[in-house]
């Protein structure tokens, strides 16, 4: 299934919701480019744990991410159930392995709330919070959730 | 302004300064020929002419000095002893600076600026010929008159006589007075009391004159302006009634001898004899008619270049479907797919040849760097370049740029003594500095050689040993030492020069070249110098790979590292310390590096699970990989991963393989690197990062 | 429609002077030296030529020269492009035959006046 980004800026925002670690947040729809199933990666050496490997997306190789551990929570166990949405982080494209997807949202502005408080480096990653049927989906930034590797000593 | 034409200005500016850089090269070696000044003449002119258009006056302000000065030089009124070719490379450098900040929008001013310019203007000054030319952009008043302006609304009388010279130089008096026209009122009456009988009028002469009356609002300055370019040419007279004739300015002596026929082009000025020179001699010797080119926009090629990479791994992954459906010889398709294979290959390598070119510019800009960093360490240095016509990647220009700038000033810097020291050693006190380029076996070398006192080794190994990153008693060979300096945090300056010492290590250098897909080494003599050579795929997006097994992954090795493959038997598998293992191979012991768990992606191979590829490390170096098995030999298509992945450990790049997958392409030197700073083995991983593959 | 021959081996000069005059609806064409532009010259007919004075091969003079002594449209108003204004550059223009001259860094109203003014009348 693909998501179609919104090209009317009006009051009203769109966006995914999807599960990762079992909680709920949520990425505008105008940066999610695809949505794929999980299959295997190639890992990377001495990459951060979060840095599941690497993926061929017809012809580009991208990283992928484990969602939930980037962001404080535990480690996901891949299986082909998973999803993993690919996602434009600054001018690269990454994926984000997270459990399940559920909905696109259609959200007006004044439903956007600030920063919530989170542990510090975390928070970093967390753009704002929706209030959506009695449950808060906070709002991924993903221009921070991949950092480039640097050439570490091992 | 549009943002097209200034990006028109400073490409051209860029081919300007390189045309002008090779000018001041060639007059530097002492070939002051007029057509070699003349074309740095040129670009200096040229770049001064556009750059008005911009508003960059510093820089129109700037050549214009320079340019005076080479005007004289090209005029034979001045001679360029060393000191003025000197400066003139200077003032080239300040030039090309000034430029580069304008493009760039940065506001700073070069360093060196008024210091050049004062010395430009000095010299040029004291060879100044012409007479009192003022250099402003405002026009000039043209003083027919009196400064006092006319009162507002005055009848001005003009007594108009053109001259032959009038109309050769293809004035039109219809169109002068259609200007007065615009100015206010105009009566034109003619006078043709000069006419001779039809018969005998020539056609190139002039005979008719005007009085004109022109009514306007217009000040006297301006109704002169319309005449502003036919002074000379004509006798005028203007006057306001209020006014004695006599106050008027009479024009200098209208030409009155007209040849009849031909105009007579005068030439009793240096100027324009160098027009009637150039027509007279023979086209330049010696310069090539330069091939006719395309420009195209880089965005297009690099498009295009992603498009053809694209097509040969799908090519590639047919013909692997192709190998594995087994099917029957008469369908004649395997040889089909053998064709695609090459086709693919030869668009690929046609397309890579689009982006190459010569490194020559990039050679000039070395010379500029040699020629500081000797200057701030009161060094002499010869630069020599050879094979700057050897064409290479664009990429690769781009990304050589750094590594060579750095290794260069590292060459003059540590490398190359001063006079004194060199005299006292028997050395010339210049010390000679080779940066080369060639092809060779499809690759791109490129040399940089110096005649400098060498790798000083035992201070190497000391400051590794300090550094903890080689242990004290480790017996290392000269070629082992050599490469210390490629580890990172490596540096053995003492003080932080302002040249080299920017916490640039050779291991910025190492990784550099790495990324560009290729290999650095160093060999080196004390007290004879120390040679820097860089090995560079020449087509870079496609290696020639082995497909081994590590692990649960496949990998690439560059068949350009492997030497051999090997099944040792398991007694030639040594251990020498705790983890660190070797191989024996006949008389030599050659270090193992297991893949898997050098890149804690496996446990360690034992003797009998392993197999070896012996590969090339570093200059003469070699090491024994092992891996869990090989799988193919075949071409692969290259895909960075700096701009997706950032560095990866032990890798130089990635590729994607028949059947999807993403396999790391493996870089021997890497291996060696992470094996030296490990002290002992991963043995305390207990798999737990196996997981993440499903 | 005026129509100018621009003769500069500088690319960014006729690009300037190329968007000038067809925004001002003149036809342009160029020519990026002084002996392809004394073909150019002869290929076409051309209400006005504007030149640059130093370019290799030939420079302005050269040009002007070559025109001024051609039998076809030899009177034709020639410009002169130029960085200097001092009154010794416009007797030397003025002695080679040049009509008139433009200084660069030149603004666009005063070069299309220019031409208009050595141009104009002949078109009526």
């Amino acid at each position: 299934m693909n998501a179609q980004p919104d090209s009317r800026g009006t009051d009203r925002a769109e966006f995914v919701s999807f599960v990762a670690g079992g909680q709920g947040y949520c990425i505008e729809v105008a940066r999610v480019r695809e949505i794929r199933r999980w299959s295997t990666v190639t890992t990377l050496p001495h990459a951060p744990r979060y840095f599941l490997g690497v993926m061929n997306l017809r012809g580009a190789v991208i990283p992928i991410i484990d969602l939930a551990l980037r962001l404080g929570l535990s480690a996901t166990t891949p299986t082909p159930r998973h999803v993993v949405l690919i996602v434009a982080a600054g001018e690269r494209t990454v994926g984000l392995l997270v459990d399940s997807v559920a909905q696109i949202l259609k959200v007006p502005r004044d439903a956007l709330r600030g920063v919530p408080l989170l542990p510090s480096d975390t928070s970093l990653l967390i753009n704002g919070m929706i209030a959506h049927e009695g449950a808060a989906l906070r709002i991924l930034d993903t221009d921070a959730v991949a950092p480039i590797l640097s050439e570490v000593a091992a | 302004m549009s943002n097209d034409l200034r990006a028109i200005f400073f490409t051209e500016s860029e081919d300007l300064i390189v045309a002008m850089g090779d000018g001041l090269g060639i007059m530097s070696e002492g070939a002051t020929d007029p057509d070699t000044v003349n074309a740095v003449f040129r670009a200096v002119h040229s770049i001064k002419g556009s750059a008005g258009a911009f508003g960059l006056s510093d820089i129109v302000s700037f050549a214009h000095s320079f340019e005076t000065v080479l005007d004289a030089i090209r005029s034979d009124r001045l001679a360029p002893d060393a000191d003025v070719l000197h400066l003139l490379q200077r003032a080239g450098d300040v030039l090309a600076d000034l430029l580069e900040a304008a493009r760039d929008d940065r506001p700073e001013v070069p360093e060196a600026l008024p210091a050049i310019l004062d010395m430009l203007e000095e010299i040029g000054s004291a060879n100044d010929d012409s007479v009192g030319d003022d250099f402003v952009f405002e026009a000039v008043g043209l003083g027919f008159f009196d400064a006092a302006p006319a009162p507002a609304g005055s009848v001005f009388e003009i007594a108009f006589r053109p001259g032959p010279s009038f109309f050769i130089n293809g004035h039109e008096p219809a169109n002068l007075f259609a200007a007065l026209a615009e100015l206010g009122e105009l009566t034109a009456t003619c006078d043709v009391t000069g006419l001779p009988p039809l018969a005998e009028i020539d056609p190139d002469g002039s005979y008719l004159a005007w009085t004109l009356r022109l009514a306007t609002e217009a000040t006297a300055d301006q109704v002169g302006e319309v005449f502003a370019f036919v002074e000379g040419l004509c006798d005028l007279d203007i006057t306001l009634p209020a006014e004695a004739p006599a106050a008027v300015a009479p024009e200098p002596e209208p030409p009155e001898e007209a040849p009849a026929g031909d105009p007579a082009l005068p030439s009793p000025e240096p100027q324009a004899a160098p027009a009637a020179a150039v027509q007279a001699a023979a086209p330049p010797p010696a310069r090539e008619a330069p091939r006719p080119t395309l420009r195209v926009e880089l965005d297009r090629v690099d498009r295009l270049i992603n498009s053809v990479g694209e097509l040969i791994i799908n090519q590639a992954v047919i013909a692997q479907k192709i190998a594995e459906a087994n099917l029957p010889r008469s369908s004649g398709l395997s040889s089909h797919v053998e064709d695609l294979t090459f086709l693919a290959r030869d668009i690929q390598e046609g397309v890579m040849r689009i982006r190459a070119q010569p490194l020559k510019p990039l050679f000039q800009r070395m010379a500029r760097v040699v020629r500081e960093a000797a200057e701030g360490t009161g060094k002499q240095v010869d630069f020599i370049t050879e094979g700057e016509d050897t064409e290479v990647d664009r990429t690769v220009i781009e990304g050589l740029g750094d590594p060579l700038m750095h290794m260069l000033r590292n060459a003059v810097d540590h490398g190359i003594e001063t006079p004194t020291d060199r005299e006292a050693n028997g050395k010339p006190p210049k010390g000679r500095l080779v940066l080369s380029a060639s092809h060779a076996s499809g690759n791109v070398r490129i040399v940089i050689r110096d005649d400098g006192a060498g790798l000083n080794r035992p201070r190497i190994k000391e400051t590794a040993v300090r550094k903890g990153l080689v242990s004290p008693d480790a017996t290392l060979t000269e070629a082992e030492i050599d490469s210390l300096l490629f580890l990172p945090g490596f540096s053995t300056a003492a003080s932080v020069t302002s040249l080299s010492g920017r916490g640039v290590g050779m291991d910025v250098v190492r990784s550099a070249v790495t990324a560009l897909g290729g290999r650095i080494a160093i060999s080196s003599r004390l007290g004879e110098g120390t040679i820097f050579s860089i090995a560079l795929p020449l087509t870079l997006a496609v290696l020639d790979g082995l497909i081994v097994s590590v692990a649960d992954q496949l990998m690439v090795i560059p068949v350009s590292t492997i030497l051999e493959t090997v099944r040792p038997a398991p007694s030639d598998f040594l251990e020498v310390g705790p983890g660190h293992r070797v191989l024996a191979m006949g008389e030599r012991h050659v270090p193992l590096l297991d893949v898997a768990s050098l890149l804690d992606l496996g446990p360690a191979l034992g003797p009998a699970d392993a197999v070896v590829v012996l590969v090339r490390t570093g200059e003469d170096g070699q090491a024994a990989l092992t891996v869990k098995g090989i799988v193919d030999k075949r071409q692969v298509v290259i895909k960075s991963l700096r701009h997706s992945v950032g560095a990866v450990a032990g890798a130089s790049a990635a590729t994607i393989l028949g059947d999807g997958k993403v396999a790391l392409i493996l870089d021997p030197d890497a291996l060696v690197a992470i094996s030296a700073r490990r002290p002992s083995p991963s043995l305390d991983h207990q798999g737990s990062d196996h997981e993440r593959a499903a | 429609m005026i129509s100018v021959l621009a003769i500069d081996d500088s690319r960014t000069i006729r690009e300037l002077l190329r968007q000038a005059l067809e925004g001002a609806g003149m036809e342009v064409t160029t020519a990026d030296d002084g002996a392809l532009g004394v073909s150019a010259f002869r290929e076409a007919r051309f209400d006005a030529v504007i030149t640059d004075i130093n370019m290799p091969n030939l420079d302005g003079f050269g040009v002007i020269e070559a025109i001024r002594r051609g039998s076809d449209n030899r009177r034709v108003p020639i410009l002169v492009l130029t960085t200097e204004t001092g009154p010794s550059l416009r007797a030397r223009a003025r002695e080679a035959g040049a009509t008139g001259w433009l200084t660069k860094p030149f603004d666009q109203a005063g070069l299309i006046q220019t031409i208009r003014r050595v141009a104009g009348v002949a078109l009526a």
